[in-house]
């Protein structure tokens, strides 16, 4: 896919078919990551629903940094509207504004990760990590226990941790494409790659969304 | 019998102009040579070879994993091995056959070579991820061996906790990243395979017009997409269970074991059908091209696909029935087991209903598909046993459940495998198989079979459980049948191995078509051209119009 003309693989006709394929193949896959991510859903909920479960996840969610969280989210969503508009300088054959705009997304990313490394660092010193720095003790009054607690918190480490994992890849992805675009290998006509890795950009935050109210929110009740 | 007659050869298609004096042919296996031309190729023909050899290895190494716990079950006690030896063996015989044999067998192999033929396509839609589903699945292969050499492991294959957690001391994380690699190497080609239907398929080709094996695919692929995810992130919990010493399916934690089961299950029930429907697939190929005449209910084998793939989705705790899940659960649970066998009866009765009054010739596919029905019939009724409450709290987790799923897996999807070989062999390799030892070894192994896994029902029934290592003296007997039945199996699989060796040297030269059979796949030279066509096919019929051709050649 060096330049534009070469960049039909020989076993399709055409460009628009094979956008279309590589656009398919894509929902495809976020079908498959959809459910990685349903899995872990499912066992949250299922724990969450124990009628004694709920006062230790909420106790548990109350001692994450929703501080973070709530920056987080604001950066990622940010992200998706820059990579957003790099599909959209893509699709119009802005080279610049897309090298930009791509660069812009894995910034946005990586300002989400260090935020969350702070985060991590600030749940290690509080003693939040189970089988690490965690002491059951502490988790022992009224409807809390421990038991709970740290189901809880190894939910918050799984989520996230899978969540980091695909955003970090996500970032390498958007730091490919820059590099790409910047050699002209995309063109109004040939733009699928940054098309795709828009869509699991936006999967990525989507879940994001999914597991703020999850893990921070839950912990709000009646604060607010 | 070299080239096909028909004039219902869908149009456009030209066979490849005829070598010239001195000039052979240019086909996949000859286009280019060297190791990188194998390791690093595209081309999805030399991919499924890969698959193969790296299956043929995998499928002997279960299976001595199996001839080694048939030998050791041969005497009630005075073992030959050790009962944590026994253990691991019967782990890795699972671990094996399940993972790294039968959920990749027909799709890797067949549906990789031939998808993108019987469609007209030049290619799968991803090309570089489909090598790379390869490679992921030999990582995932390499890591499996390494355990089972270097002190194996006694989960089983279910891995189910605490087994799999706090009271194994053996490699099971490793284990458990190698059944993840070979997952997501079964969701790249899942992916690749849903994609090139939908994308790639030739000027003509409309939904209704693909062979049934194309439909078969497609609808194991959505169960390969939408259940392995789940059975990675069960593995990957308790590979963070073990490695953190933290409890999500710990009771003494506040975690729950049956979580993790209900998790397993949601893929590897599912997972029963990601190895079967292939195996339908192949049937639904073979048989109307041995009875020669048009496959019966198209629409119905079409849609009895699809109808699997969703009721079997939503059968996942009949394994748990005595794990202590509510009543009411269990009794919807069995009631939606006893549907997902309608639409497997609908295939059964259409395959007999196209055999009706066929011309059906008895060679070696076609034996293996006659096999494929009977004994999946008989697996699939004794599942209708198991799904019914009362029998499964008696014969939950004993002989009768291990013949039952031998029955399908090894009755059904092994057999229909053995007989893809030998029915797409010509074409994959361009030689024939000497029918005589091909008819030879399919009876041998239909034989062997019923020998090793009839008795194991009655084992079940009267009461011998599973895994155990010691047993009841007055089960000896059958284990001893047994035992002797699973030696001439593995006769029967090692002549198939030997002589499909020899045919590729010495075998007669196949022609096209040496089955007659109206598939676009058997419209190009054997072995096909690397981009498979001459020139893009143009579609102007359904894909089983044996009829026609049958009354075009007694007219003419």
């Amino acid at each position: 896919m060096s330049a534009n003309t070469g960049a039909l693989w020989e076993h399709y006709e055409n460009l628009e078919q094979q956008h279309e394929a590589n656009v398919l193949g894509m929902w495809v896959f976020l079908a498959t990551e959809l459910l990685i991510f349903g899995a872990l859903f499912t066992g949250y909920a299922a724990y969450r629903a124990q009628g004694d479960y709920s006062a230790s996840f909420e106790h548990a969610s109350s001692k994450l940094n929703l501080g973070i969280g709530a920056v987080n989210t604001v950066v990622l969503l940010t992200s998706s509207l820059t990579m957003a508009l790099a599909v959209r300088a893509a699709r119009l054959g802005r080279r610049r504004a897309l090298v930009v705009l791509l660069l812009l997304t894995a910034l946005f990313g990586t300002v989400f990760m260090g935020f969350k490394a702070v985060e991590y660092y600030e749940d290690y010193e509080k003693k939040l990590v189970p089988g690490l720095a965690f002491d059951p003790e502490e988790w022992r009054h009224g409807p809390v226990k421990p038991g709970p607690v740290q189901l809880f918190l190894m939910f918050y480490y799984v989520m996230t941790g899978l969540h980091a994992v695909h955003l970090t890849l996500g970032i390498a992805i958007m730091l490919t494409l820059a590099v790409m675009a910047g050699r002209g290998s995309f063109s109004p006509r040939w733009y699928a790659p940054v098309d795709i890795w828009g869509l699991y950009w936006h999967f990525v935050d989507v879940v994001w969304i999914f597991l703020l109210p999850l893990l921070y929110l839950i912990g709000t009740h009646g604060k607010f | 019998m070299s080239i096909i007659t028909s004039p219902f050869r869908p149009q456009g298609i030209a066979l490849a102009p005829a070598p010239g004096p001195g000039r052979r042919p240019v086909h996949y296996l000859n286009a280019a040579y060297g190791v990188r031309s194998w390791l690093l190729t595209t081309d999805h023909k030399r991919i499924a070879l890969l698959y193969l050899v790296s299956l043929t290895l995998m499928f002997i190494i279960g299976g001595l994993a199996a001839t080694l716990i048939r030998l050791d079950l041969l005497t009630p006690s005075n073992k030959m091995m050790h009962a944590d030896t026994y253990n691991k063996m019967f782990s890795a015989h699972g671990i094996i056959m399940i993972f790294f044999f039968l959920v990749a067998a027909i799709p890797a192999v067949f549906g990789n070579f031939f998808l993108p033929m019987m469609i007209g396509a030049r290619d799968l839609a991803f090309p570089r991820l489909n090598l790379a589903s390869w490679y992921v699945y030999v990582a995932g292969a390499v890591m499996i061996l390494w355990v089972i050499f270097g002190g194996g492991v006694d989960t089983g294959w279910t891995f189910y906790t605490p087994y799999s957690s706090k009271s194994s001391h053996t490699q099971v994380l490793p284990t458990l990243v190698a059944a993840v690699l070979a997952g997501f190497s079964s969701v790249f080609t899942a992916l690749n395979l849903i994609v090139t239907t939908h994308r790639l398929r030739a000027p003509g080709m409309t939904w209704f017009r693909l062979p049934l094996f194309v439909w078969s695919m497609y609808a194991t692929s959505f169960i390969v997409l939408l259940a392995t995810p789940v059975l990675a992130m069960a593995l990957i919990l308790v590979g963070v269970e073990r490695a953190c010493g933290v409890g999500i399916f710990d009771p003494a934690l506040g975690g729950d074991p049956v979580l993790f089961q209900h998790l397993f299950w949601f893929y590897s029930h599912p997972a029963v059908y990601i190895m079967v429907l292939p195996a339908m697939g192949v049937v639904s190929e073979i048989i109307p091209c041995f009875a020669r005449k048009n496959v019966f209910g198209y629409g119905f084998i079409a849609f009895s696909s699809i109808g699997i793939a969703v009721v079997g989705f939503l059968v996942w705790a009949h394994h748990m029935f005595v794990a202590g899940i509510s009543v009411y659960a269990a009794l919807i649970f069995s009631l939606l087991s006893y549907l997902v066998a309608v639409p497997s009866a609908i295939k059964v009765f259409n395959w007999t209903a196209t055999l009706y009054r066929g011309s059906v010739s008895l060679q070696t596919p076609m034996l293996c598909c006659l096999g494929f029905i009977g004994l999946f019939t008989m697996g699939g009724l004794t599942g209708l046993f198991l799904a019914a409450l009362a029998v499964d709290v008696h014969v939950h987790d004993t002989y009768f459940v291990i013949a039952h799923f031998h029955f399908i897996m090894v009755g059904g999807t092994v057999m229909a495998y053995m007989g893809a070989l030998h029915y797409w062999w010509p074409k994959m390799t361009g030689r024939m198989y000497p029918e005589g030892l091909g008819r030879i070894a399919a009876v041998i192994i239909f034989v062997g079979f019923i020998l090793t896994f009839l008795p194991q029902f009655v084992l079940g029934y009267l009461g011998m459980p599973r895994r155990y290592h010691f047993y009841a003296p007055e089960f000896q007997v059958l284990n001893v049948l047994s035992t002797a039945g699973a030696s001439i199996l593995a006769v029967g699989y090692a002549l198939p191995l030997t002589y499909l060796l020899w045919s590729l040297r010495w075998g007669e030269k196949a022609g096209p078509n040496p089955w007659n059979a109206t598939g676009l796949e058997w419209q190009t030279p054997s072995p096909p051209p690397p981009h498979n066509f001459a020139e893009t096919p143009v579609v102007t019929c359904g894909p089983y119009e044996y009829t026609l051709q049958e009354e075009a050649a007694s007219v003419g």
